[in-house]
């Protein structure tokens, strides 16, 4: 029983992952209505440029504090990715505005392509790591419950952790926020939104610099966990059912179907794995999706579009 | 009684061409628009008429001629800068924000006279709190007058779509216009929807003295409630004047009816 629920805890954890990465799907496509496709590659370069600033900036500068330098290259990372938005909104987007979804989409494959070289061009192409300061020593929980306890990662507790937060800010901002409500507006319709004075470029900007934001948490979280390499880009692919999953203009939907998949995967390769051969991990959570595409397309939280004909 | 209340040209369109590629939308087109007057324009399907207003609120740029609005002469308009000086409007295909609520798509309407900061108002601290309070209030008084006090928390999405037609006035008013542009409001509503609506227009112009602009190709409602009347037809302007006036004029006769070969 203690196994089992390791197992569960590992996959939750595993899970509250791909949901940070999925929360930057869902951010862009319900203010734009386009689907970033560079999400995966905005979590890389974050990623890299935490793992590199954090390096880099104790020599330059000539001081030791593990601390300082995280906070620093965190701080400067972010600014980073508002840099990175402003250039996206003004060379891409601004561009193409009124356009299909598709074409917005073909855009964000050629950023996704650009970031990751560009990204290997500035900061390298290694493994880096991240070290965020926390033991690696599993915390043992539950001792009393189970015999030998349960093992958990402490930074996956932070992680869990940093995931709360960021999701109940961004719920309220979307909810409670003037600004908010004209980034779900925009989503609906540009030309209405611009009708009655949002200013369209502005959100854009402000969208694209929250989703590189939380890329920026995924990526630190990712990084410090496995490691900063170019599968980091790849691995956010794993966001993409979780999106389905959840629905893809909920945030609490990619927050639980991160967990789903997360869960399903690990007790799919635990229980299904000796059965059917193993490999069930890497395969899982889109099987999941497709299930979930032919029975309820639009996610367990998403807006049911009902179109009129 | 009702020209009494009509004021100076506040908007004044001189000579507008457009084109779009080899395509003249509009050609040479010019009439005014005073203060709280109701002023139509109307013409057959394809006329230019989603194209001048279109125009007037900067979706789109003329290749020739002026708009002089309150006395500032522009080349061209920018919807963001035509919110900010007072002119709403509505679409001809609904144009709502079709996830949120009937309260949230007026609330926006509302959007550009909020000025507390993102984090005073996620963190609901004082002004932003009594902020949002005031203008909840405002648009309380909209949902009244609009007769949609039922449909409050509904998904605008699922509302029949006279109600949706009546939401998407709803937030243009909430910007508390001077100036109101309605693309076709009662396009594909049965009788009984537009006398609503007509009811609602004439309501808006009388309670707070709004600027009225509106297109139209069913000539009988506008007849009923317009003070001036502009027809378009193939783009060019072919009748200006009161609605007895054009009712009478021999051109629009022929480009609503057809002329004999």
């Amino acid at each position: 029983m203690g196994f089992f629920v390791e197992v569960v805890i590992g996959g939750l954890m595993a899970g509250v992952l791909y949901s940070l990465v999925a929360l930057g799907f869902v951010l862009i496509f319900k203010a734009s209505g386009v689907f970033n496709f560079a999400q995966g590659a905005m979590v890389l370069f974050a990623a890299l440029s935490m793992a590199r600033l954090s390096q880099w900036l104790p020599q330059w500068l000539g001081f030791e504090s593990l601390f300082l330098a995280n906070v620093l290259a965190f701080i400067i990372s972010a600014a980073l990715m508002y840099v990175v938005a402003v250039l996206v909104e003004r060379l891409v987007l601004r561009p193409l505005v009124n356009q299909d979804g598709i074409i917005a989409l073909m855009a964000t494959l050629g950023i996704t392509y650009f970031l990751d070289g560009f990204g290997q061009t500035v900061w390298g192409s290694n493994i880096y790591r991240i070290d965020l300061g926390i033991s690696k020593d599993p915390l043992i929980i539950l001792e009393s419950v189970f015999e030998g306890g349960v093992l958990v990662n402490r930074d996956d507790i932070l992680a869990a952790f940093m995931a709360v937060v960021l999701v109940s800010v961004l719920a309220i901002f979307f909810q409670k926020t003037a600004t908010g409500r004209a980034l779900r507006a925009v989503a609906d319709d540009h030309q209405a939104a611009q009708s009655i004075g949002i200013p369209l470029n502005r959100i854009w900007v402000i969208v694209w610099a929250v989703a590189g934001f939380t890329a920026l948490v995924a990526g630190m979280v990712w990084g410090s966990k496995l490691g900063v390499q170019f599968s980091l880009a790849t691995l956010a692919l794993k966001a993409l059912p979780v999106v389905i999953l959840g629905g893809f203009t909920s945030i609490p939907g990619a927050i639980i179907g991160g967990l789903i998949i997360g869960v399903g995967e690990k007790l799919a390769e635990l229980y299904l794995g000796p059965i059917i051969g193993g490999g069930l991990e890497n395969w899982f959570a889109y099987a999941l999706a497709l299930v979930f595409l032919l029975v309820r397309p639009q996610g367990l939280f998403g807006e049911r579009i009902i179109d009129r004909v | 009684m009702r020209t009494k209340r009509i004021g100076d040209v506040i908007l004044d369109l001189q000579n507008i061409s457009l084109a779009f590629g080899g395509v003249k939308a509009l050609t040479d087109i010019s009439f005014d628009v005073r203060e709280h007057e109701v002023r139509a324009i109307i013409g057959p399907n394809g006329a230019g008429k989603s194209s001048m207003l279109n125009v007037i609120n900067g979706v789109y740029t003329p290749q020739q001629g002026r708009i002089v609005f309150r006395g500032q002469t522009f080349e061209k308009m920018n919807p963001r800068k035509v919110a900010e000086m007072g002119v709403a409007r509505t679409f001809q295909n609904l144009a709502l924000f079709r996830g949120m609520s009937v309260l949230d798509n007026i609330m926006t309407g509302r959007n550009l006279r909020m000025k507390t900061g993102v984090l005073a108002q996620m963190l609901r601290i004082g002004p932003a709190e009594r902020e949002d309070i005031a203008h909840r209030e405002e648009v309380e008084k909209i949902i009244d007058f609009l007769e949609i006090q039922n449909y409050r928390k509904a998904p605008v999405g699922q509302l029949p779509y006279g109600l949706q037609k009546r939401v998407d006035l709803g937030r243009a008013l909430a910007m508390d216009p001077t100036m109101l542009l309605l693309d076709e409001p009662m396009a594909g509503m049965n009788l009984e929807e537009k006398q609503d609506m007509s009811r609602f227009i004439l309501d808006v112009n009388d309670e707070f003295g709004t600027t009225i602009v509106l297109i139209e190709h069913d000539m009988g409602v506008v007849m009923d409630i317009s003070d001036r009347v502009v027809v378009l037809d193939y783009g060019r302007k072919i009748g200006d004047g009161a609605p007895d006036e054009v009712r009478s004029n021999q051109a629009v006769i022929d480009a609503y009816l057809g002329v004999a070969n």
